[in-house]
């Protein structure tokens, strides 16, 4: 108990040692390359909007005990085989990137089946296994791709297709297709389909419980829809509409109003506790409202913002433009993998993670559920890499797969994670810091050493570098497990 | 108190089963009156672990044929397929090793698997999978299950930290946070637990029968029936010796009905004994010899064994008694003094013992006694190459393996051992139960050793060859010399060949006794009841 | 009807009968096109002594206990490394040596170098070790990244080390080691030439061949001594030996250091086959291509034989040989043989592991 009043920072600084060797390094890269952070900042931006959603798929299989899904190189082949077809049909904007996830999806879905069954045969070897299996899907990828399109199924596309008509080029331009199709959805088209998404999703509730014949709190369901239609409503005001008509949101704003709605959310959550604490019964258990914490969120808030005006971040922050609807994908993603493990199939898939044994004898389908996390981490990061995809604007056929489940991975254990456990706030800390590295150490490798090359092969080599460590710190505490376990009993013996 | 009427909650008739034409259950019966604490007592491999299997429909019991017999609960005939039909019969298992996730709360192992949620717009739509969890519901009935044991714990801690005692109480919680539960089995519960936490367990135990609830309490302790059961159910070698009320009856009654008066000749003795054993000359001499073997910890033994005698070291399974002759070998850690012949052992030092001329047949053929993809050859020749350099040949600076010199000596072996083989290249895996006991004991005696522990001897061969390596070890000890120590649960086989046999309980030398002591005795010293005290012989 | 197939496919499970029939396949179509056979042959000839080192040193590791060992870039560095410092001496080009004879003063570059690489990977081998010991049960996986890792890192190395001669820089202004290496002037071909001769269009590397049998032969020595015995003793099952008073990390990093330093005998010898050093990404797949050629030979990650090495590395490398050609004649200059070789290697390992119950338990 003692131990949680004293703050040991030696601790804290163990625990995060692999966050804070990163950061380290990161800054002294970031110094030694000589860029200003106005380069710096703006470049990360746009990294983390198209890789956060990969490495977010990563969350999943890692809960459930399967370790870093080496796989997901095979969840990123089923959004390549898709946006290639779309693409071949010619569809184009938001409607065509709507059609290429929906048709990645089943095809992902398949795969992702098929490599949990595989996995299953497998149990303990999943990463070296995901690894190979990714090489081996690679074989098959270059095999529809070169040989099946064209050569076995005719396609008549002088854009896509060689020369020869068997095979598809090496590039394929996306400029006039699905680019920035995602980036570019009005914030203000945003709202609008959330409004009638919640009206949909509360008629849809309530209908249910009318034909199951539960009672309904109309009350509620009023409110939410009111609550709805008032923020939708506000769009319509002039200044807002302007200010929403945008696609991007400028940093600056973004910050502005994140400290705007923490505040508000802390004065929500004090009116409501005030509001239950007046009608509380014994029954329920209120949690003692914690001030403390309150005051130093608004008091944080404030501090960020007034941050905002001193001249060099002002810089920074108005130099960057976030793409609204892919940050928006992305929080929605993190508060799926939260949400996902508060469900029974969530907690299912925890306990499968922490002991397969017992998950066995509470009655869980232990295999069943390990498929189930492995078509949801393949879906995931079939879509996380449509949105790579978008963004970057070009399709490198046969190669912007190939480190996908690499660097992902190695962004995910930057940030802290390890292979048995990894949440939403070590991933995208780890993309902050891994691409920062990445960014910079070309340049730092040039200042340095006179040569960018350099740079390129550290970075490369940090990638393996932190994987490897990784793994031989999960297998090194595996194999010790059972020695200090008898130690323990040994000098409990002596005791 | 109601005894007239006799209703049972639990009525098992006539249990029988047979693996694979082996009898190991010989028409049992068990019966459980609500709210008892039921004993349920034999020595390892008297059927308690199948019965139990039965009770809760294991698969291992029926894809092996199913059992004879009729089960009941509260009265009506049942038949348990599954452990499901188990669970839904209200029939509870808090096992002995715990079944519990450290990562997890208190709240969420209690409620694995059978987690409560309320619905949601996903999971109408998904199904029940994705229904959201209720955790304050979850919360309740976690406290409620901790209260009915008396257990003062936050029910939101990790059990992570918690210590061992308190693990147990929350297994179970788990059990009887279970509906309906009427009948909860505790497999040997005490076996991991200090004395003080055993205590609360009874308590515990007495509390949670006192609410209706029977218990069947599987274990060795004698002290421990006598304190807490209610009436108690002896089987010895798969066959029902009694039911008894604990009132009716005593420890010594119990110990003698564990062990049996029966005393078949395991080995023919025509061999006139010509030793003359020296009570000077020490083979072996443990002074508080202690072994960190998970499951067989041995806990500071001071014991010593003649030159040229057969010493018998017997006890229950999980006592220590196989810690023993592990950590002489090296296999575990050991500390203490060990002295070979009056020289002292260096633990630390692997092969130590062997460069003592001591020698080792393992308890667990399949994992440690052979290499089961290797030859016969290999496997007998393999230990003496490494250890003293036979069957080796020099060129240049190289030791090869000599080839012929193997080959004559494995096929000595075989012809000397009858091991049944079709030559001596056959994997030693493809072999049956008592020709890899054979391979093994080959391998210890080409070792040509002084002292030769031979553990479990008899585990899991047939009796035709059972009697062969018996007589082979005491031909041994007569003709050459040798000293041997048997390790083996079997106390009948103990008692045909030893000179003297000690009983291991609870990791200490419970005593020493004669082959011809009483099985009161043996019965007592094997339950504990004499924990690590007296000493004749 | 039982089907006739079914016995031989348990026996060598599915994987490996579809890759010696795709191997008939190829030698049948290669006969159909009016392929030169002849010519097929002697590529096969060359690549089997070419990668048969290299898939030799899977043998200590697999019987020492550590598995598929994915990590011997770890000695091709070490082998590299040898192969650079005999080109950057021109050992080769010593005129005492060429005096002599030219084909000797290769043959005292190539083996000097070999010489040079077996002490640094016999270094890098023991400290390799002894990670391997601490991380038992997940060697594979680890093995697989530590060998992507140090292969990363010499990436750095081969632009920062002091390398001089002009053989090994890139000409001009660039920084550091070149791509490729030629060995033209150093010890290209120095084994398949000597005492090469060529029967009925075949030609016959013979000491190319001759050199590989010697490893081959050395390792089957080692494999018979007292410490062999006792190093697969225990890789297959450590408890029996530790009864029999053997020191297991011990003998696993013995293993370990004999596969290392077989890697970097292995890779030079591929090189001079070759007629190039390949610095930088080349060597990375390596450890793939060389537990894909044991396990096609009927090796699995607890069990490997010479005769797997030497059956799995004609198997897998007849097919690259005679595939190139005959995907040509089907699909003029594309890379089909890549792909095959992709699905083929890949598809093999994957099959040995899911072939893996419970990870590294014994039985």
């Amino acid at each position: 108990m003692n131990k949680k009043s004293k703050f040991n920072v030696w601790d804290f600084l163990f625990q995060n040692k692999v966050v804070l060797m990163f950061l380290v390094l990161c800054i002294g890269a970031t110094i030694a390359s000589k860029q200003p952070l106005t380069f710096v900042i703006p470049e990360l931006f746009t990294r983390i909007a198209r890789n956060s959603f990969i490495v977010l798929s990563l969350i999943i299989p890692v809960i459930a005990g399967m370790g870093l899904n080496f796989g997901i190189v095979i969840g990123a082949m089923a959004a390549q085989v898709a946006i290639f077809f779309t693409t071949y049909w010619g569809l184009t904007g938001i409607g065509g990137f709507a059609a290429t996830v929906a048709l990645s999806t089943p095809i992902a879905v398949f795969f992702g089946f098929l490599v949990g069954k595989l996995f299953n045969y497998m149990k303990g070897n999943e990463m070296i296994g995901g690894l190979v299996l990714g090489y081996f899907a690679e074989g098959l990828y270059q095999l529809l791709f070169l040989f099946i399109f064209g050569g076995v199924i005719k396609l008549n596309n002088s854009d896509l297709m060689i020369a020869t008509g068997v095979g598809v080029k090496n590039t394929i331009d996306l400029k006039d297709t699905v680019k920035y199709a995602l980036d570019t959805v009005p914030m203000l088209t945003i709202v609008e389909v959330g409004f009638y998404l919640t009206l949909i999703g509360l008629g849809c509730s309530a209908a249910f419980k009318v034909v199951k014949k539960q009672a309904v709190d109309w009350k509620a369901v009023a409110v939410k829809a009111v609550a709805a239609a008032v923020v939708y409503g506000l769009t319509f005001i002039k200044p807002v509409e302007r200010f929403l008509s945008a696609d991007r949101l400028l940093l600056l704003s973004a910050v502005e109003l994140g400290c705007l709605l923490t505040v508000l959310w802390q004065a929500f959550l004090f009116a409501r506790w005030k509001m239950l604490s007046k009608r509380a019964d014994e029954d329920s258990i209120l949690e003692p409202l914690n001030t403390q914490k309150m005051i130093a969120y608004v008091a944080l808030a404030a501090v960020v913002y007034g941050l905002t005006y001193i001249p060099a971040l002002y810089k920074v922050l108005i130099a960057v433009k976030l793409p609204v609807m892919t940050y928006l994908c992305i929080g929605a993603l993190c508060g799926f993998n939260n949400i996902l493990m508060r469900t029974r199939l969530g907690q299912n898939m925890r306990t499968v993670g922490q002991s397969r044994t017992v998950a066995n004898a509470a009655g869980i389908n232990v295999d069943k559920t390990r498929v189930i996390a492995m078509i949801f981490s393949t879906v995931l990061a079939s879509w996380g890499q449509l949105i790579f995809l978008q963004n970057v604007g070009t399709l490198s056929t046969y190669g912007a797969h190939t480190q996908v489940g690499q660097f992902a991975i190695a962004a995910l254990l930057v940030g802290g994670a390890s292979v048995q456990n990894a949440t939403n706030k070590q991933a995208l800390l780890g993309i902050v810091l891994f691409h920062t590295l990445f960014i910079v150490s070309p340049l730092a490798g040039k200042e340095l050493f006179g040569d960018p090359a350099i740079g390129e092969y550290f970075r490369v080599f940090v990638s393996y570098g932190v994987i490897a460590m990784s793994l031989a710190m999960h297998a090194w505490k595996k194999a010790s497990k059972p020695k200090l376990e008898s130690d323990g009993e040994g000098s409990a013996e002596a005791a | 108190m109601e005894k007239a009427k006799e209703t049972y909650v639990l009525k098992m008739d006539n249990i029988a089963k047979e693996y694979y034409g082996n009898r190991v259950l010989k028409g049992v019966n068990l019966h459980i009156r609500p709210g008892e604490i039921h004993a349920l007592m034999g020595e390892n491999g008297a059927g308690k672990s199948t019965l139990m299997n039965i009770l809760f429909g294991m698969p291992v019991i029926h894809t092996t044929g199913g059992y004879e017999g009729t089960i009941e609960v509260n009265g009506s005939a049942v038949t348990i397929d599954t452990p499901l039909k188990a669970m839904e019969l209200g029939i509870g298992m808090v096992h002995q090793e715990f079944m519990l996730i450290p990562g997890f709360s208190v709240t969420e192992n209690i409620k694995v698997g059978r987690e409560k949620s309320v619905p949601n717009l996903a999971s109408r739509l998904f199904g029940p999978s994705m229904e959201s969890l209720d955790f304050k519901a979850m919360r309740k009935d976690a406290r409620k299950a901790l209260k009915t044991i008396g257990l003062q714990i936050e029910e939101y801690v990790k059990v992570a930290g918690l210590p061992v005692g308190y693990m147990q109480f929350i297994e179970i919680a788990r059990e009887l946070d279970k509906t309906g539960i009427q009948i909860l089995v505790f497999d040997e519960p005490t076996a991991v637990l200090t004395e003080s936490e055993a205590d609360r367990l009874l308590e515990a135990m007495r509390v949670i029968s006192s609410q209706g609830i029977a218990i069947i309490f599987i274990t060795h302790r004698l002290d421990e029936v006598m304190a807490v059961a209610d009436s108690m159910t002896i089987l010895r070698d798969g066959e029902f010796v009694a039911r008894k009320e604990i009132k009716d009856t005593d420890v010594v009654e119990i110990a003698e009905l564990m062990i049996g008066r029966k005393m078949e000749k395991l080995v023919d003795n025509d061999q006139e004994d010509l030793r003359a054993i020296d009570d000077s000359q020490i083979a072996v001499s443990l002074r508080d010899y202690r072994v960190n073997m998970p499951g067989e910890q041995v806990k500071g033994i001071d014991l010593d064994i003649k030159k040229g005698e057969i010493f018998g070291i017997g006890g229950l399974a999980g006592q220590g008694k196989l810690g023993i002759p592990n950590g002489i070998m090296g296999l575990y850690k050991a500390h203490g003094q060990v002295k070979i012949n009056g020289q002292e052992l260096n633990l630390a030092k692997l092969g130590d013992a062997l460069d003592h001329k001591v020698a080792f047949v393992s308890e667990d053929r399949r994992g440690v006694g052979l290499l089961l993809d290797e030859s016969i050859e290999q496997n007998i020749i393999f230990s003496a190459m490494q250890t003293n350099g036979k069957f080796l040949k020099k060129i240049g600076w190289m030791q090869l393996y000599d080839a012929a010199a193997g080959k004559s000596h494995a096929e000595e072996m075989v012809k000397t051992l009858d091991i049944r083989c079709t030559g001596i290249r056959q994997p030693a895996g493809a072999l049956s139960g008592g020709n890899q006991q054979k391979v093994c004991l080959a391998r210890a005696l080409t070792l040509e050793p002084d002292i030769l522990f031979v553990s479990e001897p008899t585990r899991g061969i047939d009796i035709g060859a059972k009697k062969l390596v018996l007589e082979y070890l005491a031909k041994l000890n007569r003709e050459q010399g040798m000293t041997v120590i048997i390790v083996s649960s079997e106390l009948m086989e103990l008692r045909s060949v030893a000179d003297r046999i000690g009983i291991v309980s609870d990791g200490k030398l419970a005593c020493i006794l004669k082959p011809d002591d009483s099985d009161a005795d043996f019965g007592l010293a094997m339950s504990g009841a004499w924990k690590g005290g007296r000493k004749d012989a | 009807m039982r089907n006739p197939l079914k016995p031989l496919v348990e026996k060598f499970g599915l994987p490996r009968v579809i890759i010696v029939s795709f191997f008939l396949f190829l030698i049948a179509a290669a006969g159909m096109f009016q392929m030169n056979l002849m010519q097929l042959l002697s590529d096969c000839l060359r690549r089997w002594g070419m990668y048969g080192i290299l898939a030799l040193a899977m043998v200590p590791a697999v019987q020492c206990g550590i598995g598929l060992n994915f990590g011997i870039s770890m000695g091709i560095v070490g082998g590299l490394l040898g192969g650079l410092i005999v080109i950057q001496f021109r050992v080769a080009e010593m005129p005492s040596l060429v005096a002599v004879h030219p084909l000797f003063a290769m043959w005292v570059a190539v083996l000097l170098a070999i010489v040079i690489g077996v002490l640094l990977a016999t270094g890098i081998g023991y400290l390799y070790g002894l990670l391997l010991n601490r991380v038992k049960g997940s060697e594979m996986t680890v093995t697989t990244y530590v060998g992507f890792s140090i292969i990363a890192f010499m990436n750095m190395m081969w632009m920062l080390l002091p390398f001089t001669d002009g053989e090994l820089i890139w000409p001009n202004a660039g920084k550091g080691l070149r791509n490729t290496i030629s060995l033209a002037a150093s010890f290209s071909n120095v084994m398949n030439k000597t005492l090469a001769f060529t029967i009925g269009g075949v030609t016959v590397p013979t000491g190319l061949l001759l050199f590989f049998f010697l490893m081959c032969f050395l390792v089957w020595l080692f494999m018979r001594s007292k410490t062999g015995m006792a190093m697969s003793a225990a890789g297959a099952n450590p408890m029996f030996a530790t009864a029999a008073g053997i020191n297991v990390n011990k003998m696993r990093i013995i293993g370990t250091v004999l596969s290392t330093v077989l890697a970097a005998v292995g890779i030079l010898v591929y090189a001079q086959g070759f007629g190039f050093i390949q610095l930088y990404n080349g060597p990375m797949m390596m450890g793939f291509t060389s537990v894909a050629a044991v396990l096609i030979g009927g090796a699995s990650p607890r069990k490997a034989r010479i005769a797997h090495v030497l059956i799995g590395t004609f198997l897998f490398q007849g097919i690259m040989a005679l595939g190139l050609p005959v995907a040509n004649q089907f699909i003029p200059e594309s890379n089909l043989s890549e792909v095959a070789r992709l699905i083929i290697s890949n598809g093999i390992i994957i099959y040995a592991l899911s072939q893996v119950k419970g990870g590294s338990g014994r039985e």
